[in-house]
């Protein structure tokens, strides 16, 4: 019961998170406010999600597993914002 | 409930896909077919497939997104404008495509639903638990055999593409990144998880998720992003070990089913008693294979620093 | 729960499908690309989420899919670089980087 209370309460909050990275990503105004945005979405928002399913899973192997992807998540849109911020400020890329 | 998430999904890959070749530019265009390649592996997930998803994953949103960026940075290089003619609608074209499509159609309404072979008995026959490495490499052997010498194959005429004095050369651009940098950082991170996950999924593929193609393609993901951090160094045509790696799962593969042949039964025939152990050996090999031969597809030919980009 | 869970999935897929605008519009390729990061990221969400709907073996596919994640967005990165090969960080920031904000439009999504 409480269980399941805490699936809804934190999957919820990460739904939030998600459509609130997404709106970001369509309404600021800059590449850069837009990558804010989205490491947003892509830390907090499958952190709460991969929490709240953890409260569901029926083994100790899922739940490793569940923390294993959110730290591969995390690691890769860490180096991503770095690398695409760089290549942005350098004026590396161009204007399609 | 599930209806309208399928409905969603199917909405979501039929937009993806129109916009993909709506045109405005190739670089939307490759984006586009990026995030098509994640929402199909969505859809096998749906249906159950998964070790078709994973693969889906692997291939249309990791490999071959990689593969087109580099090829649409080359254009860029070379200042190629990408010109786009647009000559309006081509009516015999469009017409053809229409019958076609409603021949298939009407083929799919009228013809009997095909009885399916019971195979659960034979599958405990196989050695293997899941039944998609039993169809791979038991049922259908001789089919994953040709595919993986078309593989090969493939490299083959990608490597025409480099002149005669460059196969001592690295392959692929001369990556290089800043040391202690970012890029670096996640070439040293990133690998090693991958290559435990891939082995995982080479020797799990025998009772749940997985396979020698999964595994395989996992590793040559996570090898070229070591590649392109530079923390591996690339290697050249001419190195044995290369070769050696390149031919062993054809190579594997072909020598069980000689060795079966000259047993006594058929070529590529696998005895119940020694499946198990046969099978992995094969899927093993295979994914090296598999592994450093996609992984050398993306990677490209050798490049001669000073003439061609 | 399994009518709740429905729904998440509804509503990530809902948010992917919005996150595609970006694809279209975004004046930059960088926009572009950060907009494909955001869907293989929701993508690794509704995966687990099926997973949990379906069968638990769907987390192996989305290991699968955060673990490659950052790969075409690495190849983004390296093909934009001036020969192909580089890295963005071994150039440095242009020297008025910090004045920049004044100087940049905001391009209100084009």
């Amino acid at each position: 019961m409480m269980a399941d209370i805490a699936t809804y309460v934190l999957t919820a909050l990460g739904l939030v998170f998600f459509v609130a990275g997404t709106v970001g990503l369509l309404r600021f105004p800059d590449t850069f406010s837009r990558l804010h945005a989205l490491t947003k979405a892509d830390n907090l928002g499958l952190g709460f999600i991969a929490l709240g399913l953890a409260f569901q899973a029926e083994s100790w192997a899922q739940l490793a597993m569940l923390a294993l992807i959110w730290a591969l998540a995390l690691l890769a849109a860490g180096t991503v914002a770095q690398l695409v911020a760089r290549a942005a400020l350098a004026g590396l890329q161009e204007d399609e | 409930m599930t209806l309208a998430l399928d409905l969603a999904l199917c909405a979501l890959i039929v937009c993806v896909s129109l916009a993909t070749v709506a045109g405005g530019g190739i670089f939307r265009a490759i984006i586009f077919f990026i995030t098509y390649g994640l929402f199909l592996a969505i859809g096998w997930a749906r249906l159950g497939a998964f070790d078709v998803a994973l693969a889906e994953a692997a291939i249309g949103a990791g490999l071959t997104g990689v593969l087109l960026l580099a090829a649409h940075g080359r254009l860029r290089r070379m200042r190629t404008k990408a010109v786009v003619q647009r000559t309006g609608l081509n009516l015999p074209a469009a017409l053809a495509a229409t019958a076609m499509t409603g021949a298939l159609g009407w083929a799919w309404f009228a013809l009997p639903a095909p009885s399916v072979p019971d195979l659960s008995q034979s599958i405990a026959q196989t050695g293997v638990g899941n039944p998609v490495t039993a169809v791979l490499l038991n049922f259908r052997a001789w089919d994953t055999l040709l595919e993986s010498i078309v593989l090969l194959a493939a490299l083959l005429g990608v490597w025409m593409l480099a002149r005669e004095e460059d196969w001592n050369t690295p392959l692929g651009p001369r990556y290089h990144a800043l040391s202690g940098g970012v890029l670096v950082g996640f070439g040293r991170l990133l690998p090693p998880v991958g290559l435990i996950f891939g082995a995982y999924l080479v020797w799990a593929g025998a009772e749940s998720v997985g396979g020698a193609f999964q595994g395989g393609t996992v590793l040559a993901a996570v090898g070229l992003v070591a590649l392109m951090a530079n923390v591996l160094p690339a290697p050249s045509i001419s190195q044995a070990g290369l070769r050696i790696a390149l031919v062993l799962g054809p190579g594997v593969f072909l020598c069980t089913g000689l060795l079966a042949a000259a047993l006594g039964s058929d070529f590529l025939s696998i005895a119940p008693e020694v499946a198990k152990a046969m099978i992995l050996t094969i899927e093993i090999a295979l994914s090296i294979s598999i592994a450093v031969t996609l992984a050398l597809l993306v990677l490209g030919p050798p490049v001669d620093t000073q003439g061609a980009p | 729960m399994s009518v709740w869970l429905h729904i998440v999935a509804l509503g990530l897929l809902a948010s992917l499908g919005a996150a595609l605008l970006r694809v279209w519009r975004g004046p930059s390729q960088a926009d572009r690309m950060m907009a494909a990061q955001l869907a293989g990221t929701g993508g690794v969400a509704v995966l687990m989420v099926l997973a949990a709907l379906q069968d638990w073996g769907l987390l192996v596919v989305a290991l699968a899919l955060a673990l490659l994640a950052a790969l075409a967005a690495v190849g983004f990165v390296k093909a934009q670089t001036p020969d192909g090969a580089g890295d963005p960080e071994e150039s440095p920031p242009p020297r008025d980087w910090a004045q920049k904000p004044a100087a940049r439009q905001p391009d209100n999504g084009a």
